[in-house]
């Protein structure tokens, strides 16, 4: 089936040396200073791969040709225009086309199967296909409705069918059956159970994730990105591929390892996201009892006020929350922190795990907007430092800072770490209204008699503060 | 002390209405009271409160178990009133028989409330001097106790309390996540059956490990051995990845999870309308705007990140 140009053994070592590079890839990426190194060597992989396969494997390279020309392509003008605030959707919809291509690796896998000398081998074959378009196509479309919520294109509200764990086994079980048909099959008779299983799964996707609220999304989006390695891994077995099976286990366990991550900071366990119907009607019962106690005065304050704060303040502690990246305030936002840099004054920005819709999304955020990483902070760095600084600026976060998570355990998101800005001298929190998070529970932090409430959009508060530390330093300098 | 229910080894339905006792079958009986004729033999106090609306209390301690208890023994019998479910009970007497001392008072009730109002007392008395007795009473916030008690001080609501943090608690930044799966939920289970629990999941998979390398082909086998070593080493790879390039993390994962091309690549040399050609064409052209997309964004990324 090859040219032949490559002795076996070469091959094997230059994919053994993709894999390593692979590793090496992700091991980079501990610090942000070899991270640029690391992605180089990622691509260097892929290039090794890419050629060893082309040259020991393929025979017609017209098909190929074209295929990588309009994939790079079209890839290279995704991540050319992307918005990083679109982060989010580009990584789902790049989790759905690992998935789809593992679906139909898969099937191609069977139409064109070898003639195998046992049927042992035989059965295990098309048992590591079967498992390869499941998995395959659950992320495939998982991934689809995940993209679709994080647009907002579907609403991100859970989608609670009547016995949907019934539904979701009914899928399972109904797959396990076709299964065992698929595998009985003579020939290619089977391929009708492969195509019903595969519509299955699709649905099972659809479903698993139509499930799960908008709060849950980086978690789902997490457990994609594992399953779409484990979609991969299960492709090289079926084509007896270990450099296929290496980086499918490596993403596998890295997206894993993201959701057990995610699922920690929001103090929720994996099986409960799975199932699904956070931030709905389940969290309503809960938050309106606790919704009673916290009602109290909220004292405003005024963008000039806020100004004044800062300028006296010699530390402060900036928190972002995605709002703030809606209302695309970061940059005046670091404006502000260079400012009061020159004022001698100790700025640092303060991220939750869980800001953002991604994980790591708000440094991202940042990064773009310029800001050095050494002043963004993580949750567990920043936490002991809140008693000695002077004013904290809360912009477009909620949940993550709300005190009811540690001492209200009728607050439905009672447990979960936060940042805890009330420790600060005085707290500022920039919200549009007095509306309730992404997790629709009150936060009492609103209330406490050292927290000031600057209302309106994030965006116009940051350039009045701004304007305003301006005015003042030019009237100073006069 | 902790108690538990103790069960007879019979099945029955046995709730009357209004959560009651009724009357139940020959054959329960007879296993019930074997099971209150051993147990007798191994405890030191009974207290029966068995009453049946209506009707005499029935007899549950004949005067053999009476006899079977040790010296020294004390039943309560709480149904006195009614009888007794005592054989010896003596209504509004205290007996001693066969060294057993038998309480059949009528009036327990009543005699609650000195009792209750005693062990409230030591209570409080314990409290006060927890917080300095009459000489050095202060209310200090720190001491976990009295901030448990606290619901208004000068004039703040200091209601809830914070949660106590178990001291055994790791800190966060620094656990070295070793091998420790993912935990989810974390109901309280003791710590200790932590370690106990983990070496049993290690044995199941080296047994699981084991079966598979006996009856599977060589292939599979040697393809198991990368995708395990490969799984401990990603495992140990990623959680070194800082969280402030957690979302590189998900972009490079996606890129480099486009080797799925490799897959298609393999098999796309086929006439050019064959199905099979068509599925890897379309599988290649996937796998590359993964590859192309997720290097190429993660490298701008990264290029923001400035110190």
């Amino acid at each position: 089936m090859s040219l032949a140009l490559i002795p076996v053994g070469l091959s094997t070592a230059l994919y053994l040396i993709a894999g390593i590079l692979f590793i090496l890839s992700l091991g980079g990426l501990s610090a942000q200073s070899s991270a640029r190194r690391g992605n180089t060597f990622g691509m260097a992989g892929m290039l090794i791969a890419l050629v060893i396969t082309a040259a020991a494997s393929v025979d017609s390279y017209g098909v190929l040709i074209v295929a990588l020309a309009i994939g790079g392509s079209i890839g290279t003008v995704l991540a050319k225009r992307v918005q990083m605030t679109a982060m989010p959707e580009l990584v789902a919809m790049l989790h759905s086309f690992v998935g789809a291509a593992a679906v139909l690796v898969g099937i191609a896998s069977y139409l064109g199967a070898k003639v195998f000398l046992s049927s042992a081998e035989a059965t295990i074959h098309e048992i590591e296909i079967f498992l390869g378009v499941f998995i395959g196509a659950i992320t495939f479309t998982g991934s689809i409705i995940a993209f679709g919520k994080l647009r907002g294109a579907i609403r991100s509200k859970p989608l609670l069918l009547p016995g949907r764990h019934w539904l979701n086994l009914a899928a399972i079980a109904g797959s396990l059956v076709l299964g065992f048909i698929f595998i009985g099959a003579e020939g290619h008779a089977g391929l009708w159970a492969l195509l019903v299983m595969t519509f299955a799964a699709c649905l099972l996707g659809v479903h698993l994730v139509m499930a799960i609220g908008g709060a849950d999304m980086p978690v789902v989006v997490s457990m994609l990105n594992s399953y779409s390695g484990w979609a991969a891994a299960a492709a090289g077995f079926m084509l007896d591929n270990d450099l296929l099976i290496i980086t499918g286990a490596l993403v596998g366990s890295s997206g894993a390892i993201l959701s057990y991550i995610m699922c920690r900071a929001m103090n929720r366990s994996f099986v409960s996201v799975i199932l699904g119907g956070f931030g709905a009607d389940e969290g309503a019962a809960p938050a309106k009892s606790a919704s009673g106690e916290p009602q109290g005065e909220v004292t405003p304050i005024t963008a000039a006020d806020t100004a004044t704060l800062l300028e006296e303040a010699k530390s402060v502690v900036i928190v972002p929350g995605y709002g703030m990246a809606v209302a695309q305030a970061q940059y005046a936002l670091y404006e502000i922190a260079q400012h009061l840099k020159k004022r001698d004054t100790l700025v640092r920005f303060a991220i939750h795990p869980v800001a953002g819709r991604l994980p790591g999304h708000m440094n991202v955020l940042l990064a773009e907007a310029k800001v050095p990483y050494d002043i963004v902070l993580e949750m567990e760095e920043v936490n002991e430092d809140f008693p000695s600084t002077d004013v904290v600026l809360v912009i477009g976060a909620n949940d993550i800072v709300n005190p009811g998570a540690l001492d209200d355990p009728s607050s439905p998101i009672y447990g979960m770490p936060v940042l805890e800005v009330w420790k600060a001298e005085k707290t500022i929190v920039m919200k549009r209204s007095m509306a309730s998070g992404y997790a629709g529970v009150e936060n009492p932090l609103f209330f406490k008699e050292n927290t000031r409430m600057l209302f309106g959009d994030a965006k116009k508060n940051v350039d009045a503060i701004l304007t305003e530390l301006r005015s003042n330093a030019a009237m100073a300098a006069a | 002390m902790g108690a538990e229910f103790l069960t007879v080894s019979i099945e029955e339905e046995g709730s009357g209405a209004g959560g009651y006792g009724k009357e139940m079958s020959a054959a329960f009986i007879e296993a019930e009271m074997a099971l209150f004729a051993q147990q007798c033999r191994e405890v030191d106090i009974v207290i029966t409160t068995a009453l049946i609306p209506g009707k005499v209390a029935p007899q549950l301690i004949t005067e053999e178990m009476v006899k079977g208890m040790r010296p020294g023994s004390v039943i309560v019998d709480l149904a006195a009133e009614a009888g007794g479910n005592c054989a010896v009970t003596k209504p509004d007497a205290v007996v001693v028989h066969h060294g057993v001392t038998v309480i059949g008072f009528v009036d327990l009730p009543s005699r609650l409330a000195p009792t209750a109002s005693q062990l409230y007392g030591t209570n409080l008395l314990h409290l006060l001097a927890e917080m300095g007795g009459g000489t050095a009473f202060r209310i200090d916030q720190e001491n976990p106790i009295v901030r448990g008690a606290i619901v208004v001080h000068d004039g703040t609501v200091l209601w809830p309390p914070p949660r106590i943090i178990p001291p055994t608690k790791p800190a966060a930044a620094a656990s070295k996540p070793v091998v420790a799966a993912p935990k989810a939920g974390g109901h309280g289970a003791p710590a200790s059956s932590g370690g106990k629990t983990q070496a049993i999941a290690m044995t199941v998979a080296f047994l699981v490990l084991a079966v598979i390398g006996a009856v599977a082909p060589r292939e599979l086998v040697s393809h198991l051995t990368v995708f395990v070593l490969a799984c401990f080493v990603g495992w140990q790879v990623v959680w070194n990845v800082t969280p402030a390039l957690h979302t590189p993390l998900m972009s490079v994962t996606n890129a480099i999870s486009g080797i799925i091309l490799v897959g298609g690549m393999l098999q796309i040399s086929g006439p050019i309308s064959s199905p099979v050609t068509i599925l890897s064409a379309v599988a290649v052209l996937l796998a590359t705007i993964n590859i192309a997309g997720g290097f190429l964004v993660t490298q701008r990324m990264l290029r923001m990140f400035q110190k």
